[in-house]
């Protein structure tokens, strides 16, 4: 009977806490509401190591409490002299082998789910025609912005990640510059992107993002990166698998696109200011130098009208653009990219326009 | 220089302590340091939680708030926390084992000096150009990117002080093993003693990876050299794993002796010999020896594949067994006592949750997996706070009423000790438990602002309430050191009533030999022995009455450190190319090191011995005809 309401008591414990974790924060930055199978994961031992601790954490203040309320010299009397105990060796072998056996209880969910997270032999497998199965993404870090490169599919994008839902999505990360760190919180755990090496990892995303709030999913830079470490936000678009591929497409054809007259104007000014030197307006990718880390020197701008901010932190509006050619080094502390604020208001507002219009979604 | 006649007024007052080659004086200069680079970091923090006290807050900049979190953590660490223990190691240390100085007391004076100038010299950065920007951790990719002198100020100001705390940290392992008074064997010693010794076998093995770490990335910015370009073929994956070689058992180095510290209040105000002593000085060994172990699970995301990351958890997880045993052991402690609310035994009572809740939180990050999503994130701040703040700095709160009157013979005021306590406790609680969900809920640490609608306003300005309870907290302290030394009330032996250690038995205040007579240590607790037998006398001695033989002060270690001070500079102002000025500072600098070490080296120095008669004259002096003690 006591056996029994201690084992309800523990599922109790479980379940409230769930609650209560899952309680905190939005859906589309937390950690505690995951939205694919790695988080879920990650979660998951969150929640076992939660539960460990606490029982921890009530054993120790109830020796605790007990012996201070029974043991104040108040209660015992001003002049006693306690025994002297030496220690007891029955005691130190019970609080040896106790956190031994829950440690245990944790290692093994640790130690499997190590090993299941950091295996990417899915990254190269390949169906019976030869042609590869999964969705793999190369991810350049850059002083505060991400590129994003689908090497297989033979297009590029930047600042918004857009991949299909229900599979593996394996990632190539480096950083072009300083060492950054790939982070979508809600989605899963974090990678870094070092300077000298690839390091690869994989998500799964089973939420589609569309009823978010932004209808975006958060990532954030994890590791210092300088002045704007806190401003490199990128967002995550999740469609099914369908959409996805309707999105592949159309990205494809990017250098297809005619501008439509009303943006005319704009685009002469994109190319006459020499925009166009760093940021690319279709979504074709390019074979850079080294395989894995772009050597894009702008994010590319093919589906800027898509997207859900400017420069990562910005309202997505036409005069925010304009704010951003005009204070970048204000809004982004030590960005690399040059000020256009000797450049005539009408022109950034019809650059901005211009790149309103960069769709590749109806 | 066989006198002891002292002089007096401020200046000479100066000169002594800037001459001081005596264990108690360089631990008051210690805590003074500690203190003023302590309340230097908390401005730090404070300036760092209003501007996040709200989202998109535009209090600081970006670039100056970087600066902040670089110096609060460089300052936290190496300027406020390790000095102020090794204040009360300088202070505690050799009375607990009954010798009259550190057996190299003129190295120990070198040791304070290179800490305090080190600390100085980085400091001087905020004048000069700029701050560090790149983290306490000062990753190289970063900090090679970054302009200015802010890193070379980190480096050179570290290198400096790294090599006081080496040699403070070889002194006290050598006291420790030499310096010990007949019969206070290893298994008799104050376990403040034997975790300062583990603490100190730890310096020696952990800060020469700080040390080559901070040459090499001197190299990097002095001379060009390419050790973390990878461009070049350098790596910068090297430089982290240096730095948390280092890093690691640093947090180990801090720790340890705020273990010990606990210890002895616990003991002490429960009336009650500490609990499993063995299996204590067993668990702080292990530990010890754990702590080298683990370092790479700072670097779980930094992708070093999953059979090392395995391999690091687990090895991580480990080290929750033999601190587990510790806090068992003071909770048994405890037990069966006779406890006794002061305010020493506040903090110790305030610790054992915090510490249990900072160290639970480190065994969850210990599961790699879980920890991508919690490296890197407010999680990991409100953890290291828990440990550092919950153990560390709530030990040196506790230890500074505990040992104050051993120090000065003054007791600090009880009733504003216990608000004090509370304001900080409360204050640290609310500034980062929240912090946890912070980080569980995507915020990044080590950010300059937040953007609004992101879930993180309410718990952010909690946080910010809670740090500027703690900063009332720490003002009060001060009050109460200040409104005791006016007070200027003698306390005498044993103030607590229930000291338990050596350096209890010392009649106050201290003399600067420390002991009359050698003791005879009969057992762990010797003084509780002697006080259960009725000896008045306190101690058993273990010698008679005869000359003491004492080491001559030294302007020497003062003038070293200046020289490398300036020969810092010089190697600073080196990398600009328009400063050929430079290198004569570099020059001149490094003469004066030099000429003071050939001086030390080829000029005797065997100290000078206390005659009888002038011991006697001494003790008279100090506590009148009757004696020391009685």
């Amino acid at each position: 009977m006591m056996r029994k309401f201690k084992k309800w008591r523990f599922v109790a414990l479980f379940a409230a806490m769930t609650v209560f974790l899952t309680a905190c924060g939005e859906d589309y930055l937390s950690t505690l509401t995951p939205a694919g199978k790695v988080g879920q994961e990650q979660f998951n031992l969150l929640l076992l190591s939660t539960a460990i601790m606490t029982l921890v954490i009530i054993v120790v203040c109830a020796i605790y409490l007990i012996s201070f309320f029974k043991f104040r010299r108040s209660v015992v009397g001003e002049h006693v002299i306690p025994k002297q105990v030496e220690g007891s060796h029955t005691l130190e072998v019970i609080w040896t082998v106790i956190p031994i056996i829950l440690l245990l209880i944790l290692a093994v969910p640790t130690v499997t789910a190590t090993y299941k997270l950091g295996d990417t032999s899915g990254m190269d497998a390949v169906d019976e025609n030869g042609e590869k199965t999964a969705l793999t993404v190369n991810v350049t870090a850059k002083l505060y912005w991400w590129e994003f490169e689908y090497p297989d599919l033979g297009i590029v994008t930047s600042q918004e990640l857009v991949v299909p839902t229900g599979e593996n999505v394996y990632f190539n990360l480096i950083a072009a510059d300083v060492k950054h760190s790939f982070w979508i919180p809600a989605v899963g755990g974090k990678m870094d992107t070092n300077v000298e090496n690839l390091n690869k990892f994989y998500l799964h995303f089973d939420e589609e993002s569309e009823g978010l709030k932004d209808g975006v999913f958060y990532g954030k830079c994890a590791e210092l990166c300088g002045p704007s470490h806190a401003l490199m936000d990128f967002k995550v678009k999740t469609l099914a698998k369908d959409d996805f591929n309707e999105w592949v497409e159309a990205m494809q054809n990017t250098d297809q696109r005619t501008v439509s007259a009303d943006v005319e104007a704009g685009e002469k000014a994109f190319v006459d200011n020499g925009c166009i030197a760093c940021h690319a307006t279709d979504a074709i990718a390019t074979t850079p130098e080294n395989p894995y880390a772009s050597n894009a020197v702008g994010p590319n701008l093919a589906t800027f009208g898509d997207r859900n901010r400017v420069a990562g932190v910005l309202e997505h509006t036409e005069e925010e653009v304009v704010n951003w050619l005009q204070n970048s080094d204000e809004i982004k502390p030590g960005n690399l990219m040059p000020l256009y604020d000797d450049v005539s208001e009408q022109e950034l507002e019809e650059i901005a326009a211009y790149l309103m219009s960069l769709s590749v979604e109806e | 220089m066989s006198s002891i006649a002292k002089k007096t007024g401020f200046g000479a007052t100066v000169w002594d302590y800037i001459t001081t080659v005596d264990h108690k004086k360089i631990g008051v200069m210690y805590l003074l340091a500690g203190t003023f680079f302590f309340v230097l970091g908390g401005i730090e923090a404070l300036l760092m939680r209003i501007q996040l006290m709200r989202p998109n807050n535009d209090f600081v900049s970006a670039g100056f708030f970087n600066e902040l979190m670089t110096m609060h953590g460089t300052t936290m660490i190496f300027l406020a926390a390790m000095p102020l223990l090794f204040g009360f190691m300088n202070a505690v240390v050799p009375l607990q084992i009954g010798a009259r100085d550190v057996a190299f007391p003129f190295l120990n004076s070198l040791g304070f000096w290179l800490f305090f100038f080190g600390g100085v010299f980085l400091n001087l950065s905020w004048f000069l150009g700029g701050a560090p920007d790149a983290g306490w951790t000062s990753y190289a990719s970063l900090s090679l990117y970054s302009e200015g002198h802010g890193i070379d100020f980190y480096v050179l100001g570290l290198q400096i002080s790294g090599a006081g705390t080496l040699i403070s940290g070889i002194n006290f392992l050598v006291t420790i093993i030499n310096m010990r008074a007949p019969g206070m064997t290893y298994m008799r010693m104050p376990l403040f003693t034997w975790t300062t010794f583990v603490a100190s076998a730890l310096i020696l093995f952990a800060f020469p990876p700080l040390t080559i770490g901070l040459a090499l990335m001197l190299f990097d910015r002095m001379f060009g050299a390419n050790f973390f370009d990878h461009t070049m073929g350098g790596n910068t994956i090297i430089w982290e794993h240096l730095f948390w070689i280092f890093g690691h058992p640093e947090v180990y180095i801090l720790v340890l002796p705020a273990f010990g510290l606990f210890s002895e209040i616990f003991a002490t105000f429960s009336r009650k010999r500490l609990f499993g002593y063995s299996s204590m000085v067993f668990a702080t060994i292990l530990i010890g020896f754990l702590g080298f172990m683990v370092w790479a699970h700072h670097m779980f995301t930094v992708g070093l594949g999953a059979t090392a990351n395995a391999i690091f958890a687990v090895a991580t997880m480990a080290i929750a067994v033999p601190t587990g045993m510790k806090v068992f052991n003071w909770l048994l402690t405890m037990w069966g006592g006779s406890i006794k609310v002061t305010v020493p035994m506040l903090y110790a009572l305030g610790f054992i949750p915090s510490f249990v809740a900072g160290g639970v939180t480190g065994v969850m990050q210990a599961a790699a997996p879980l920890d991508y999503q919690l490296h890197d994130s407010y999680f990991i701040v409100a953890h290291f706070h828990y440990v550092i703040v919950g153990g560390i700095v709530l030990a040196l709160f506790g230890s500074a009423h505990y040992y104050w009157p051993l120090m000065f013979n003054q007791m600090l005021d009880e009733r504003l000790g216990k608000v004090t306590f509370w304001f900080f406790f409360v204050g640290f609680h609310c500034t980062f438990f929240v912090q946890h969900f912070l980080g569980l809920m995507g915020m990044p640490r080590r950010v300059a602002t937040y953007g609004a609608e992101q879930g993180l306003d309410t718990f952010n300005l909690i946080s910010t309430i809670g740090a500027a309870l703690m900063a009332i907290g720490v003002l009060m302290l001060v009050i109460n050191v200040v409104k005791t030394a006016i007070k200027n009330e003698k306390v005498g032996r044993d103030p607590w009533g229930d000291g338990r250690t050596l350096e209890w038995a010392i009649p106050q205040p201290v003399p600067f030999y420390n002991f009359r007579q050698t003791p005879l240590v009969r057992g762990l607790d010797t003084y509780w022995i002697e006080k259960q037998e009725g000896n008045e006398e306190g101690m058993t001695y273990a010698e008679p009455l005869g000359d003491i033989h004492m080491p001559n002060n030294s302007i020497l270690p003062f003038i070293m450190t200046i020289g490398l001070f300036i020969a810092s500079f010089g190697a600073l102002y080196n990398m600009d190319a328009d400063k050929p000025w430079s290198i004569f500072l570099l020059i001149g600098g490094l003469s004066i090191l030099f000429a003071c070490m050939f001086a030390r080296s080829f000029k005797d120095d065997h100290g000078y011995h206390v005659h009888v008669e002038d011991i006697l004259a001494e003790e008279e002096r100090l506590y009148g005809k009757k004696g020391g003690n009685n």
